[in-house]
């Protein structure tokens, strides 16, 4: 290193990071146990399996649902979940009239406490350029057809707000316990590009 | 800035292809990658706009190329170069395989390192973005806005379709910092944060399905009265 000759940075991605993480921790400025209990967190402990717990209270007591729908941060805390990217939550309805879904045209904005980190199709560019446009053609290739007569409402995440969708409870459901009912909610149903099944 | 990161309503970015079954990382350096921006983040490095604008500031080509993760690498090691964590000089040093050499020793900038015992609670409770400011808000539900018709080179959370459209107040949601000037250094600007509903025929025109509809979080500063 006599001169200040431009080093190129390493071509290979994961060399690259490698450099990043090392130059972190030895300028001490990330610790490696933080960077563990963080990949935990997110890997395994913290996922689509929160919502689907939020959902299945929702549809099991109306007066928990109700304080869903008014202020959803505090209800889904009732639960033990929050944190960030999740600290001001707002849940939407489906019902028979109305559909919602979510995108972030402008970036990944998404519920992480109740979510967990988005899939590849959510941050990619086809996706946020045609929920907002032609959010009918979009379901209809995620296999959910929306009547007519049904508005679709499309949340463009553009500020700190973070959204999830109430899905419709399906038909056949009525003896089931919480647990059964979280079971059958998917990822994509709290998104809005799925329906949820009863089987 | 009217960035290529700015998509909704473009055509010609292709098939969205979700994946069955998808991992939560693809690769151990996304996992590795992750853990570095949110430890640096719950750290106070730096804000999420300042790290957005870094990530829209990619060239057209680079933004489309590059991987999700790859962004947040690149623009890391820019957003930490700026705010003085650490020198380019620095990273060269390690990239040319010789850690240890870097002059300037600890980090130099607002970052301290959190222990694991102290970093999952920061996750956990978050940071609300809320600023509890006295600041009177410009509208109220039911009022007719209109997006302002701004093209900043600087950030900006107005997107590009949304402007010179018409829509409606839903909900004030109460007052939040302002992300055109805290990407920039520039404060926080506290305002209003309103839920504004737009009729799919506003912004999309005829073709559009009569009673669609889309839902947009927007700052005082982004709205004028219609």
């Amino acid at each position: 290193m006599a001169d200040h000759d431009h080093t190129e940075p390493p071509s290979d991605t994961a060399l690259r990071v490698k450099a990043l993480e090392s130059l972190l921790l030895e300028k001490g400025l990330v610790e490696a146990d933080t960077l563990d209990a963080i990949i935990q967190l997110y890997e395994h402990n913290v996922g689509p399996q929160n919502g689907a717990k939020v959902v299945a209270r929702a549809w099991s007591d109306p007066d928990y649902k109700a304080r869903l729908l008014a202020d959803a941060t505090p209800a889904i805390a009732e639960l033990g979940y929050g944190g960030v990217q999740g600290e001001d939550m707002v849940v939407v309805e489906n019902t028979s009239d109305v559909h919602n879904l979510l995108v972030c045209t402008l970036c990944s904005c998404y519920p992480w406490p109740v979510l967990g980190l988005p899939p590849v199709w959510y941050k990619a560019a086809p996706y946020r350029a045609r929920a907002v446009s032609e959010p009918r053609a979009v379901l209809k290739e995620f296999g959910v057809e929306i009547r007519e007569g049904v508005e679709v409402r499309v949340w463009d995440s553009t500020a700190e707000l973070r959204y999830m969708v109430l899905p419709e409870r399906p038909a056949g459901t009525e003896g089931l316990g919480e647990d059964e009912l979280a079971a059958l909610v998917t990822r994509d149903s709290m998104i809005g590009v799925a329906l949820v099944e009863s089987t | 800035m009217n960035g290529i990161h700015d998509m909704g309503g473009m055509h010609g970015m292709g098939p969205i292809n979700p994946e069955i079954d998808e991992p939560v990382f693809h690769a151990d350096w996304e996992r590795r990658m992750f853990a570095l921006w949110t430890a640096a983040f719950a750290a106070g490095m730096y804000n999420d706009n300042e790290f957005r604008f870094a990530i829209e500031s990619r060239s057209a080509e680079e933004y489309l190329s590059e991987s999700y993760y790859q962004h947040w690498l690149v623009c890391m090691e820019k957003v930490l170069i700026d705010k003085g964590q650490f020198t380019r000089a620095d990273l060269e040093a390690v990239w040319a395989n010789a850690p240890g050499t870097g002059a300037s020793g600890g980090g130099a900038g607002s970052g301290q390192a959190l222990p694991a015992d102290q970093v999952i609670p920061v996750f956990m409770g978050g940071a609300s973005a809320r600023i509890d400011a006295d600041v009177a808000p410009k509208f109220k539900a039911g009022d007719a806005v209109v997006a302002r018709n701004i093209n900043p080179a600087g950030h900006t959370r107005l997107p590009r379709y949304l402007r010179g459209k018409g829509g409606t107040i839903e909900k004030d949601h109460g007052v939040f910092g302002f992300p055109d000037s805290m990407a920039h250094g520039e404060g926080e600007t506290p305002q209003h944060v309103y839920c504004v509903r737009f009729d799919a025929r506003e912004v999309w025109g005829e073709s559009a399905p009569a009673r669609d509809s889309f839902y947009v979080d927007m700052w005082d500063d982004y709205l004028d009265p219609a």
